[in-house]
């Protein structure tokens, strides 16, 4: 025993790999140094200064990206993180998710007449979270990126103290979200009881050679099923997905956009992640649970957000709809051999990238309107005629809640055509139709903003005014998505070995 | 002699850990105090950890062992973040119970 811990040696550390990581981390660290040494900085240099940490992250990713594509998928750090286009794609749309809500962050606290360092030192650290669970290779590992970044998101929710409403969301966030991290985490242990390890190679080789080492598969299935519900809850499934409107509507609406976006990218590609390499062998016990839960999902995520009166509300429902697209492509992958999981994930990487600008750019302008009503309230009746108040604005979210729905021309329709026809390609045809009539029901949700927006007389006399942040941030959210939507060739050529996941 | 062995096996502890874990589960599920609600996710935590204690000992492997520290980083964690939370609404309030939380509905 004295003999191995003496001859013990850390694993081998690439460096430029991981600067991603880094970056974030030393951005974080000197925010909440330096602010809290300082006199209160200008107006807006905390936010830019977050906004330009997660952008040389994701100048360092494409970089890296660049690497990658001539030298092919790696595993970092003794194998605990995997680097591959699949993880690089989700670590550019978290760090853009991040950048883009520190700008509006910046607005919103500017409105609330408060500015400091810990809110953008919490986005990067749950940005660095987020990129461990997406480059996660051990359940472990994926644990505590899951923690790190549920962690920050709690606090994020109960940020803003002057109101109830966020102490109440952030509380509630917190019991749910350490409600799932148990599930999971026991899921984790069972399968490690079965298998042996936690790394997601290991536990695929192990299950390969169950034929000659008979084990206990009744534990393995209940592993698989725990951690089936932790991830529900965290990527908000039906029936997991109670606490997700409350979440959303009481949290400061920024932190809602980051919620909605790189919260929810994480959490989905790390769940695809984990199915994918770790348990293809198992498809067929998964594959019909997934079924069940992303038709259940695209169900009541649609159908729920008609009645709702609240925008923010309406835009909760909505996302859980759009989780439930992701699990189609996952459900396609679950049709298809180890060595070729196909269109589904390739489906996926590009979803999650387009989501994310779009909720982004869609929770951004709530920000922005929400900052004219008396006392931050997003309900609908709030965004009425702001068609004749603000035409530009109104025409921005226009487009973003077009390209939601999915309509031809806008970023939507692509990432929902990819998923729809991931799943035909493999006869999910099932799946397939209730996802599109799904599409069909969630289209009426935003059409009543759309209506509200236009056709409606405004209940408020001066216009909305855009600070400046918060339009750089709508602009860059509108031009992504009318850009992938009108070329999606633009996206679409950069998923070339997207679904070569990295395996040694 | 009845086939009744008392010296307990890996299996006791897991069944022991699973019964832990459902307790857990079950308070979370019934209790109305926030802080009871959290004592009981500690609960289910630490029953995941005599799993993996258990579960390492049956396999001869130390990771089991080595991922229990982890967890226990990551509780002590979210205590501090938990605590946190319901101190800044007990400020607001003179009381907290999930019923009062109730703001936020539709």
């Amino acid at each position: 025993m004295n003999d191995q811990i003496a001859e013990f040696a850390g694993p081998a550390i690439d460096w430029f790999s991981v600067s991603p990581l880094v970056v974030l981390l030393a951005g974080a660290l000197l925010l909440l140094l330096v602010g809290s040494l300082t006199p209160a900085w200008r107006r807006g240099w905390y936010g830019l200064a977050s906004a330009v940490t997660a952008g040389v992250a994701i100048v360092l990713s494409v970089v890296l990206w660049r690497d990658i594509a001539t030298s092919g998928p790696k595993l970092l750090v003794g194998g605990a993180l995997a680097l591959d286009k699949f993880t690089l794609l989700a670590t550019i749309a978290i760090c853009a998710a991040t950048l883009l809500v520190s700008l509006v962050t910046s607005d919103y606290l500017a409105g609330e007449n408060s500015d400091s360092p810990e809110i953008y030192a919490l986005y990067l650290t749950a940005a660095i979270g987020g990129i461990v669970m997406v480059a996660a290779n051990d359940l472990v590992v994926l644990f505590l990126g899951l923690e790190t970044l549920s962690l920050s998101l709690y606090l994020l929710a109960a940020s803003n103290r002057k109101r109830a409403e966020s102490q109440e969301a952030g509380l509630k966030y917190f019991i749910l979200g350490g409600f799932a991290s148990a599930f999971f985490l026991y899921g984790v242990a069972l399968t490690y009881g079965t298998t042996g390890s936690t790394r997601l190679i290991d536990i695929n080789g192990a299950l390969n050679s169950y034929i000659t080492v008979p084990r206990n598969d009744t534990l393995l299935l209940v592993g698989i099923g725990l951690m089936i519900v932790g991830f529900g809850f965290k990527v908000s499934l039906v029936p997991f997905q109670a606490w997700t409107p409350d979440v959303y509507q009481g949290s400061p609406t920024p932190v809602t956009a980051f919620m909605a976006s790189a919260g929810k990218v994480a959490a989905l590609v790390a769940l695809v992640r984990v199915f994918v390499t770790a348990f293809p062998s198992r498809a067929d016990d998964w594959g019909p649970a997934v079924l069940v839960l992303s038709a259940l999902t695209l169900v009541v995520g649609s159908v729920v957000a008609v009645v709702q009166t609240d925008v923010k509300r309406m835009l909760a429902y909505s996302s859980i709809s759009h989780a439930g697209f992701i699990l189609v492509g996952l459900e396609a992958s679950s049709h298809r051999s180890s060595a070729d999981v196909g269109d589904g994930l390739v489906a996926i990487g590009v979803y999650v990238v387009l989501y994310a600008a779009l909720v982004v750019g869609t929770f951004s302008i709530v920000t922005v309107v929400a900052r004219n009503t008396s006392d931050g309230a997003t309900s609908l009746d709030a965004f009425k005629g702001i068609g004749k108040n603000n035409p530009v604005l109104a025409l921005a979210m226009t487009v973003l809640l077009l390209a939601q729905a999915g309509v031809p021309l806008t970023s939507g329709f692509v990432a929902k055509f990819g998923v729809i026809q991931a799943a035909v390609s493999v006869g999910s045809y099932k799946l397939a139709v209730i996802a599109m009539v799904c599409a069909v029901i969630a289209a009426f949700v935003y059409l009543r903003i759309m209506v509200s927006m236009w056709l409606s007389d405004s209940t408020i006399s001066e216009p909305v005014k855009v600070p400046l942040f918060s339009a750089v941030a709508i602009t860059v959210a509108v031009v992504v998505t009318l850009a992938v939507g009108i070329l999606p060739s633009l996206l679409l050529n950069l998923t070339s070995g997207l679904s070569q996941l990295a395996i040694k | 002699m009845i086939g009744l062995s008392l010296v307990p096996t890996a299996s006791w502890y897991l069944i022991l850990a699973a019964v832990l874990f459902g307790i857990g589960t079950f308070g979370v599920l019934v209790r109305r105090n926030p802080l009871v609600m959290f004592m009981c996710i500690e609960l289910m935590l630490n029953a995941v950890n005599l799993s993996f204690v258990t579960l390492a000992r049956q396999l001869n492997d130390i990771n089991g062992q080595t991922i229990v520290f982890f967890v226990m980083v990551v509780a002590a964690a979210e205590v501090v973040v938990g605590l946190g939370i319901i101190v800044a609404i007990m400020r607001n309030r003179s009381s907290v119970t999930a019923d009062d939380l109730a703001e936020l509905k539709g």
